[in-house]
């Protein structure tokens, strides 16, 4: 039997970062408050006991903002219509500026047993170019707070390619973050997002450019590994066992419901998304949503997901094409882009930051 | 006995000089266009030789004009192409004509066009009547240009007409000249009909319409005409002269007169420019001197961009060759480009204007491959072959000799950029004949060129080490022996057929490095590290290298949101149709093309 996870989208932010194209508006007690209400209608709505639901994500914008008893009404909720099993993997993405350690404290109770803090970089300068209303001894602080509440599954968010930065600089971060008492890494390239404010040409032209964008990157991954923490997908790290299950869903395809303006949702073999509109998704009975695919987790969408993970795709699992993919393997193999044991196909460090023309190579 | 009102003639002139104004002024001042009809330079009707002011093909006018002795002529006014590779068109116009105008802009004086067409006129034996033209030009200096053609051209000209074309100065004179200076046509109108054919076009309502001369006899609706070179036979349905844009069907023609015969013509490959037509009931002795099958000297491979509208290109080029005998074309593939044609032009400029015209009339984006010449190689064997694609070039074991077409150059310009000139000939292999003052400034130098070598961009090198002032004007010499190889392109180990081409030896290394680095400019960084080489052979002469692209992905999936990822994925399907696939290599079109424009 399969099983489900549920995504919270909780558009809100103290202030938005410079590089953010994910849907948020500025925080309002009364309005959170509607929109707690409307995430409880929905979960009535797609209620499901039939199936485990085993992961549950709060991701935003800030779901930070939100208070503990706001978060245990949905969690709450969450246990009524769905069957939610009880080492379900619990994530609530973490702003350091928007918690202490009461607040953890309380969070950790009702339920919540993983955080994903948005640290980024250790270095202030770093964070002020993001836009970041934090600084790197409160996110050290936060990490200490949450362990000491309670908190032993902590993932850091890092952004990496930022302007000016070097190996030294990078290292820094990572050894700082590293040191902390966390579990998982999310490192993501900064991309200048259209329509944000980093897209425009004077950011542009500080980024570094993509040779040296691919060296950090393989900088990175050498230095999580010597860590402990092991590459499993092109942004993502973890020490052994903590792989973030609900992320994984997404490279699986496995069912998951997103509840909340801008949430996306794969379930029964449909893909849909609700508008970006908070008032919409307060004022309806049901969000309203827009199915993005009749057909979700085809053979071109499956490989895709799949070769995001390092455990690659199972070429048993698509039989069909088996002999298509086989014969351009040599030529990846030589460049160094994929390993292949027989069975699976995966890419490699180098390969993940060609993975758009890797996995278009391979699939088509 | 031809009628004695007749006057037959032509314009030459260099381009801009003021041909095709000089037309139109001559057509306003017989009111052959009521004024308020005339469209500027009536006489050019497709809109690239508009565009360029150039004429492409021949079309002849009747006109009448009352001349001040108070007669009645009747004007038959040639328009001839300008341009060299339309020489032998131009020699077939001017055997039409009795006379020719010299029109020479007032400020510039002769080029190397006006040159080669007046001697052409000389030789056959026309009366040349210089006008000079743009006298309103500030820059003007008539008296000098009249010198220049009595040095150069041999003829009087000091009490040449001065005239402005475009604001209508002395066009009278013009009239008056063409009256006096130019005969009569000569002819017997009783003998068996003999008509020279100097232009064809088709019609898709009257088949093929021919323009002719009529030499002796005459000719009229209901006749069966023979076709002498060709041997083809018609009916004549339609036979009278044209004037400024419609057909007159006036149901003959007879000796001296320049006029249209229809005959519900099917293919103009039966109306050679030059053939001869007679009676088929009562024939000529022989036909008139001259004719000869024009032949393509320069040979592309043209190719859809798209694969799929390959089957549009051929209608296209059926069409095309429809009203254009010249232009030959058969089917060739390519690894590197798909489904195309190898094409066979008279030379540079025709070649341009057909991919324009295929380009915009069509709407067809092309890819077209470097120009070629013929080449002729003779086997060890002993066997000669042509080779007008260099991929069929044989292999060097088996060749005894190789020989390439050499032309004979006349280049003018003012005399500070002999220098520039001389050396760009000399880096194109040019062999140095003479050099002649024009007059104080001006110079015409002679060279004998290797046609392969002009084929690419001689005349816009040219044009740029000479500020524009250069003109340049060739005809065919014939074939020398030539150490001649065959260059290869290879992209990750494979050979690149339509990007092959063959070349001089001691000009091979220098190419072959130009086109690896344009090359290595123009092919983006991909999956895959790319070697490019140049070989002759199996040697590799030289290298470059596109290294891989390191960084390609999309680092964030997040929030289950792969609506972003699939668009990529889309977009990437997309991308790929557009780039033509070698092996694992994707090559732009516009590598392609980029070889093509190699700047020396």
């Amino acid at each position: 039997m399969n099983t489900l996870g549920i995504y919270i989208h909780v558009p809100f932010c103290v202030k938005k970062c410079s590089y953010c194209d994910f849907y948020s508006v500025s925080y309002e007690k009364e309005i959170s408050e509607k929109y707690v209400d409307a995430v409880i209608r929905n979960l009535q709505y797609y209620s499901d006991k039939k199936r485990i639901t085993d992961t549950v994500y709060f991701g935003g914008g800030t779901p930070s903002l939100l208070s503990p008893e706001q978060v245990k009404l949905i969690l709450d909720e969450i246990k009524n219509s769905f069957n939610l099993s009880s080492d379900a993997e619990i994530t609530l993405e973490t702003n350091p500026n928007t918690v202490d350690f009461n607040k953890l404290s309380e969070l950790r109770k009702t339920g919540i047993n993983r955080l994903s803090i948005g640290v980024q970089s250790m270095i202030d300068r770093e964070l002020s170019f993001l836009g970041r209303i934090h600084t790197s001894e409160r996110a050290e602080a936060v990490v200490s707070e949450a362990y000491k509440a309670g908190f032993d599954n902590i993932s850091c968010d890092v952004m990496i390619a930022l302007p000016e930065q070097s190996a030294e600089s990078l290292r820094y971060t990572l050894d700082r973050v590293t040191s902390m008492p966390i579990k998982h890494i999310s490192a993501y390239i900064l991309k200048t997002e259209q329509g944000t404010p980093f897209d425009c040409d004077k950011i542009k032209k500080r980024l570094p450019d993509d040779d040296t964008v691919a060296e950090i990157y393989l900088e990175m991954v050498r230095i999580l590994e010597s860590k402990g923490f092991e590459q499993y997908e092109v942004s993502n790290f973890a020490k052994k066992g903590f792989e973030s299950r609900h992320n994984c869903r997404y490279w699986k395809c496995s069912d998951y419901i997103g509840i909340g303006p801008s949430a996306h949702s794969c379930n029964n073999g449909k893909r849909f998304a609700v508008g970006r509109n908070l008032c919409d998704f307060i004022e309806s009975d049901v969000q309203k949503i827009e199915i993005t695919d009749e057909n979700s987790c085809g053979f071109e969408e499956y490989s895709m997901l799949r070769l995001r993970l390092k455990e690659g795709l199972d070429l048993d699992s698509v039989p069909k094409h088996r002999d298509m993919i086989t014969k351009k393997i040599p030529a990846l193999i030589k460049s160094g882009y994929i390993n292949y044991d027989g069975k699976s196909v995966s890419l490699t460090p180098k390969g993940f930051l060609m993975s758009n023309s890797v996995i278009e190579y391979l699939i088509f | 006995m031809a009628n004695q009102k007749i006057r037959n003639f032509c314009i030459i002139a260099h381009i801009d000089h003021g041909k095709s104004t000089l037309a139109d002024r001559i057509l306003e001042k017989t009111e052959t266009v009521a004024i308020r009809d005339m469209e500027d330079q009536l006489l050019d009707n497709m809109d690239i030789e508009r565009e360029r002011g150039i004429t492409i093909k021949a079309r002849a006018v009747r006109l009448k004009y009352t001349a001040q002795d108070g007669e009645d002529y009747i004007f038959n006014l040639i328009d001839t192409p300008g341009h060299v590779d339309f020489n032998y068109e131009v020699s077939r116009s001017l055997v039409a004509c009795e006379g020719a105008i010299l029109v020479v802009d007032a400020s510039q004086g002769i080029e190397a066009q006006t040159l080669a067409n007046t001697y052409l006129a000389i030789e056959h034996d026309l009366e040349v009547v210089p006008v000079v033209n743009k006298i309103d030009l500030p820059s003007a200096d008539p008296e000098r240009v009249c010198s220049e053609v009595e040095n150069v051209i041999g003829i009087p000209a000091m009490d040449a007409p001065k005239i402005s074309a475009k604001m209508g100065t002395n066009i009278e004179e013009v009239l008056e000249r063409i009256v006096k200076d130019i005969p009569a046509p000569q002819g017997d109108t009783e003998k068996p009909l003999k008509a020279l054919i100097f232009d064809s076009y088709y019609d898709s309502y009257k088949g093929v319409i021919i323009y002719v001369r009529i030499k002796e006899g005459r000719v009229k609706v209901g006749d069966n005409i023979r076709l002498m070179a060709t041997g083809a036979v018609f009916n004549v349905v339609e036979a009278g002269f044209m004037d400024a844009s419609n057909l007159v069907n006036n149901g003959s023609l007879e000796a001296g007169e320049v006029g249209y015969i229809a005959a519900s013509i099917k293919s103009i490959g039966d109306t050679q420019v030059g053939d001869t037509v007679t009676n088929n009931d009562n024939p000529c002795d022989e036909a008139l001197p001259g004719y000869r099958k024009v032949n393509p000297m320069v040979f592309s491979g043209i190719y859809p961009a798209d694969g799929a509208k390959y089957g549009d290109l051929r209608e296209a080029l059926e069409k095309l060759q429809l009203n254009d005998a010249s232009l030959s074309f058969e089917p060739e593939t390519s690894v590197a480009l798909g489904f195309g044609f190898r094409c066979g032009f008279l030379g540079l400029l025709h070649m341009e204007i057909i991919q324009e015209r295929l380009e915009r009339e069509y709407n067809l984006d092309l890819i077209t491959t470097a120009p070629s010449v013929i080449y002729k190689v003779t086997l060890t064997s002993g066997e000669v072959q042509y080779i007008d694609n260099p991929t069929n070039f044989p292999d060097p074991a088996l060749i005894q000799t190789a020989e390439e077409p050499m032309v004979k150059a006349d280049i003018l310009a003012p005399s500070e950029f002999v220098g520039n000139i001389m050396e760009l000939c000399q880096d194109r292999r040019g062999i140095f004949k003479d050099m002649q003052y024009l007059d104080d400034t001006r110079v015409n130098l002679h060279y004998e060129l290797p046609l392969n070598e002009i084929v690419y961009d001689f005349f816009d090198v040219l044009k740029s080490r000479t500020r524009g002032y250069a003109s340049f004007d060739y005809e065919m010499l014939g074939y020398v022996p030539s150490k001649l190889v065959k260059l290869d392109i290879l992209l990750n180990g494979d050979i690149v057929d339509a990007l092959s081409f063959i070349i001089h030896t001691d000009k091979a290394y220098g190419r072959a490095r130009k086109i690896a680095e344009k090359l290595k400019e123009n092919i983006p960084r991909q999956l895959f590290e790319v070697p490019i080489q140049a070989a002759i052979g199996g040697k590799v002469i030289a290298r470059e290298t596109v290294k891989a692209m390191r960084k390609d992905v999309l680092a964030k999936c997040y929030g289950g949101d792969i609506t972003r990822k699939k668009k990529l994925l889309e977009k990437q399907k997309e991308g790929k149709k557009r780039m033509r696939q070698l092996g694992t290599v994707e090559v732009p079109q516009e590598a392609f093309m980029s070889v093509l424009k190699l700047d020396s």
